[in-house]
């Protein structure tokens, strides 16, 4: 698609005008079954392999409620310290789509499961903004359609669409702010960060495994801007299923740009969807609709209402994990690190790793140390997210382990994870097969040093002329004999004290 | 050998017992019913499709089952025409509609396994009013149905093809569905038994929706035993309904089996009769009521001014819901598709298989209904129709404080002439009346013969309404009157309907 | 109260999907307001302080466990299908949303 949109700086727009958000999230429940049958959820099933007369939306079919699906709301609902309705409905939203096999989704309206409530998130800096929360409610995912005989399965040119059924159904659960005012230029980033820091409590309630890259986690942004220092709303344009974080905050930051670029050059702003593409960080217009949308919402009425107990709502309040904030709050405490420094962690998505290392026995700094290090270098040079890498924390602990020990110094560590993330085994495996052990045995060692000696006399003169830091090199040279596995500490050691010279 | 004719002519009750005790054979009894089906059902047009061979291998099956020692259902054996709403897995179910001509359901519906796991044998799919959305059947895409009692009449609707299908003999017991009147009405046209259950007490699994909220399936028969045996059938909690009710289901058989209204209050409630009430059929229901009286019913008039709303109210939310229920029939995944040359998109598609698969009251009531719900509208109309019927279920309520049951016509006239009413939807509408209150407030319903109009020698319906899950009191009070009827017309009303 | 008009005819047969032809649109819209006009006395209970009732029985918290029921196979998915290929069902081409 070719179109050229005109654009004024970031820094010009937001010169004269406030941006004002709106962040519409979809999350797939991780549910063993459909939200209103008994189909399985498995991914990668082939295609309409896991649908029924209820998902497939065939004649006399009924809908019936997953409890775990209405569980899961509720506790979403909590942790985004949402008021929990006491009484509500499911809607239906009417409206005719190939992959809405009863064209109309089932849904909730004007009755949320879940509302008013507020999520605190982390900006870059550590500074935190408050983003209210409109409401969160339950509702089912539609089925998938390629397009077939259009470039690259795109709608446009698709001779004809294929339909498969197996993720109709799946349970969703939309979660919609307020209007996000206030953030300024830092709106793109509040908004990035909202979704990340949604997307940490969804993964810390154990309801979703939140994947955006699978579809599990889907944002749309909506963005208007007004007058700077005015109160009235502008009209708004709807970027949908932008789904990752960085495209989350790019895609804000292009809308404020061509919003100012519209309403500067005196023009208005059509209320409309838009797409975003990941490849020119832009978005284009979706497709005008003649007619307001008439949704035609009226309670569903093959379901009867949930009714949550308010016992059954505190007894679920009070089994919420500790919320991904306050755990980040408390560990950045017990680690004595910075606020850039676990923003590094949470960037490189490290968090979960460097804590299940720790939980396996590794002290805190050298769980650190690997997965910012080693690891984190190893999965950006292999593309991979940390959780990706062919290692687990316990591995990692067990290395960390082996250099406290003193079998491993941090040279041999690194190849022993080297040697994990081959495949070559376990650590202790790859210690033995690749023979990495610190050279402990002192006759080898004081063999080694006086080669060393003996082969370096100028710098041993040095060295004996008090030229303590010139010991280096000759360590330098005992572990290249070594080919690394002697004990660096001890080798110095031993170079000074047969050179007679004490460390000051 | 017991001919053919004896045998169409015993109740399932008796049926039931001839195959226990090894009079009959159930292929006996199968195949006397469909020889008369063939005799007759070309001129009666109550089937959509005969299930000759399922009802054969069934039969079989019961017999088999017999010979070999194994407990028989209640109603092992006997024939059953079901309403073409229900899925029937591997049998055509079209609903009277076009856009379904040709499919075959891969699922039973729960009504459907229930019959069969009862042993009962189902010969076939009875014609109806498309998606059930009539008074007549005459909105059969396939054609219309012919009254037993009179050819060139309409056997009510929407079930016009079960309730003929018993009049004329093709069939002991039928099921139907009851969403403003449609299992009532034709029974009463055509001088059957037709019970409404409480809302919830048979499950909509597999029973293609037309109004959710109103929607009921039930039994009709030829008398109220029938009707109570084929309801302990078809009865009972399903979890595949989440509006199914978990309860025990009322003694129906055992209230069928002991009929009495000595000592019971019996309301008539002062709305249903005045305009538009047909002289013979007032007549009947007076004598009705005497009859109650004489066998030792107190009488009590009841005002229940909010059900003069009830045919507006039910006219907004049934339209409302079935433009929703009606929106997944789009050429996609089953049934008609029209347009698909190439030319069309997806949407073109949609709308030309939608405009040539719906008759004309379907596309009515989708566009009355999505006038209904759409935005501005949604208050006046879906809002105010609500509230309606919170109004009709408090009046319900409170008369129920007063008495045990309600008795009315079932229907303002008798069957009136097909092609009559076709071209005027509010005349056609009024033909449910009586029943719709029950509808909107979810309680049961029966109809039952009380009679021929003197006017036209045509059925007149009786309609005894009990509260929710209080069923039991239908047949009690129907078996009472039944009797009492029965008694002084020497004979069942049936027997004076013209043998075809 | 109502007037339908033949425009909105036309509009409720686009959200309802119903090609109707030119001269359906004139005997729905005569007929629509006809029905509507006789069914319109509803909204003399609507300034009523009277809760709607959106269902007959005042059940709640009708739920299933999460647990796997058997699908039908897609052989029967697909049975009714007016076209299929490749195992999904086979539609003409959608316009719409990219
Ligand atoms: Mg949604
Ligand atoms: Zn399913």
């Amino acid at each position: 698609m070719t179109t050229t949109t005109d654009l004024v700086s970031y820094e010009d727009a937001l010169a004269s005008y406030d941006p004002v958000m709106g962040l519409e999230v979809h999350v797939e429940l991780g549910t063993k079954t459909k939200m209103f049958c008994g189909c399985s959820t498995e991914l990668g099933a082939e295609p309409n392999s896991q649908t029924c007369p209820t998902c497939l939306g065939l004649p006399g079919s009924l809908p019936v409620v997953n409890a775990t699906g209405v569980e899961s709301a509720v506790r979403i609902g909590l942790a985004l310290n949402c008021e929990i309705a006491e009484w509500c409905r499911f809607a239906r939203k009417n409206y005719f789509y190939p992959d809405m096999p009863k064209n109309f989704q089932t849904s909730q309206y004007d009755e949320p499961i879940a509302f008013n409530g507020y999520l605190d998130v982390q900006l870059e800096d550590g500074e935190t903004f408050r983003v209210e929360i409109e409401r969160a409610h339950m509702e089912e995912d539609t089925g998938k359609s390629t397009h077939i005989g259009g470039a690259t399965g795109r709608i446009h040119g698709a001779q004809h669409s294929l339909l498969d059924y197996n993720r109709a159904g799946i349970p969703l659960i939309e979660i919609v702010t307020k209007p996000i005012v206030g953030a300024g230029e830092r709106a793109p980033e509040v908004a990035k960060a909202y979704v990340r820091e949604l997307r940490e409590l969804i993964k810390a309630l154990g309801v979703s495994e939140a994947r955006m890259e699978m579809g599990q986690m889907r944002c749309d942004v909506n963005l208007s801007l007004m007058p700077k220092g005015g109160d009235r709303f502008g009209t708004r344009s709807e970027t949908k299923n932008v789904n990752s974080l960085r495209s989350v905050e790019r895609a804000a930051r292009f809308e404020i740009q061509r919003h100012a670029a519209v309403l500067g050059s005196g023009g208005t702003i059509v209320q409309e969807t838009r797409h975003f593409h990941e490849d020119t960080g832009s978005t284009t217009s979706g497709r005008v609709k003649e007619e307001a949308e008439d949704y035609r919402y009226f309670p569903e009425p093959d379901l009867v209402p949930v009714a949550p107990s308010r016992e059954w709502v505190e007894e679920l309040r009070a089994r919420l994990p500790e919320l991904p904030l306050v755990r980040r709050t408390r560990l950045l405490e017990e680690w004595g690190i910075s606020t850039t420094d676990m923003q590094a962690i949470l960037n490189a998505g490290a968090l979960d790793p460097i804590v299940t290392t720790i939980e396996a026995g590794a002290d805190a700094a050298s769980a650190r140390k690997w997965w910012m290090g080693e690891l984190a270098r190893s999965a950006n040079e292999s593309g991979k997210a940390l959780d990706e890498l062919a290692i687990t924390p316990e591995q990692v602990a067990r290395v960390t382990e082996l250099v406290s020990s003193g079998d491993l110094n941090d040279k041999l560590a690194r190849q022993v994870i080297e040697g994990v993330l081959a495949g070559e085994g376990t650590p202790d495996e790859v210690v033995d097969k690749r023979g990495l052990k610190v050279v402990s045995d002192e006759g080898a060692l004081t063999a080694a040093v006086d080669e060393a000696i003996a082969g370096n006399p100028g710098i041993a003169d040095k060295i004996r002329g008090g030229k303590v830091a010139a010991a280096g090199a000759l360590v330098g040279a005992v572990m290249k004999a070594t080919r690394g596995q002697a004990d660096a500490a001890r080798v110095k050691e031993l170079i000074l004290e047969k050179l007679g010279v004490s460390e000051g | 050998m017991t001919d053919n004719v004896n045998i169409i002519k015993l109740t399932a009750a008796e049926t039931a017992e001839k195959i226990a005790s090894g009079e009959l054979t159930a292929v006996q009894v199968a195949e006397a019913h469909l020889a008369r089906i063939e005799a007759v059902d070309e001129k009666v047009h109550a089937f959509l499709h005969v299930d000759r061979e399922g009802a054969l291998a069934q039969a079989r099956a019961v017999d088999e089952k017999r010979e070999r020692g194994e407990k028989l259902g209640p109603l092992a054996g006997v024939p059953l025409a079901l309403k073409d709403i229900f899925t029937t897995e591997g049998v055509p179910t079209t609903v009277g509609s076009k856009i379904l001509e040709g499919w075959i359901p891969p699922y039973d519906a729960t009504l459907t396994k229930r019959l069969k796991a009862a042993d009962v044998v189902i010969l076939g799919k009875t014609n109806m009013d498309e998606f059930a959305m009539g008074s007549s059947t005459e909105n059969s895409a396939f054609g219309p149905t012919g009254n037993p009692w009179d050819l060139t009449r309409i056997p009510g609707g929407s079930g016009g093809g079960s309730s003929a299908a018993l009049a004329s003999f093709q069939a002991p017991l039928a099921i139907g569905t009851d969403t403003g009147g449609s299992i009532r009405q034709p029974a009463a046209v055509t001088g059957t038994v037709g019970v409404k259950p409480t809302y919830g007490a048979v499950s909509r699994f597999g029973m293609v929706a037309f109004s959710s909220s109103l929607d009921q399936g039930g039994p009709c028969a030829r008398t109220v035993l029938d009707a109570a045996l084929l309801h302990e059938v078809i009865a009972g909690h399903d979890p595949l309904d989440s509006t199914s009710i978990d309860e025990p289901v009322p003694q129906v058989v055992e209230a069928a089996r002991n009929g009495s209204v000595a000592g019971m209050r019996i309301g008539v409630v002062k709305q249903f009769r005045g305009e538009g009430y047909q002289a013979g059929v007032i007549q009947r229901f007076d004598e009705s009521v005497a009859l109650l009286k004489e066998l030792g019913a107190e009488i009590v008039e009841l005002d229940c001014p909010s059900f003069d709303l009830a045919l507006s109210a039910y006219y907004l939310i049934a339209p409302s819901e079935c433009s929703s229920n009606l929106a997944r029939f789009d050429g996609l995944r089953y049934g008609l598709r029209t347009g698909d040359d190439g030319g069309h998109s997806a949407e073109e598609v949609t709308s030309l298989t939608r405009e040539a698969g719906f008759g004309p009251e379907v596309k009515r009531r989708i566009m009355l209904g999505t006038y209904a719900l759409s935005s501005g509208y949604y208050d006046a109309y879906y809002g105010s129709a609500q509230k309606v019927r919170t109004l009709i279920k408090r009046e319900f309520d409170r008369s129920f404080e007063q008495v045990d049951v309600i008795v009315s016509p079932t229907t303002p006239t008798t069957a009136f002439a097909i092609g009559e009413r076709a071209d005027d939807p509010m005349a056609m509408y009024l033909a449910d009346l009586c029943t719709i209150p029950t509808n909107l407030a979810g309680n049961a319903a029966m109809s039952l013969p009380c009679g021929l109009a003197p006017e036209d020698n045509l059925p007149v319906g009786l309609q005894i309404i009990a509260p929710v899950m209080k069923d039991d009191r239908l047949y009690k009070v129907g078996a009472a009157v039944e009797a009492a009827f029965v008694e002084k017309w020497g004979h069942p009303l049936l027997e004076e309907a013209p043998s075809l | 109260m109502p007037g339908i008009t033949r425009e909105e005819v036309a509009h409720l047969a686009r959200l309802a999907r119903l090609e109707l032809k030119p001269e359906e649109l004139d005997h729905f819209a005569g007929q629509l307001d006809d029905i509507i006009g006789a069914v319109a006395r509803v909204s003399e209970v609507a300034d009523q302080d009277v809760p709607p009732t959106s269902h007959p029985l005042p059940l709640t918290n009708v739920m299933r466990a999460d647990e796997v029921r058997p699908s039908l196979t897609p052989e029967q998915a697909l049975s009714g299908a007016p076209a299929q290929e490749q195992q999904r069902f086979k539609v003409p081409q959608i316009l719409g949303e990219d």
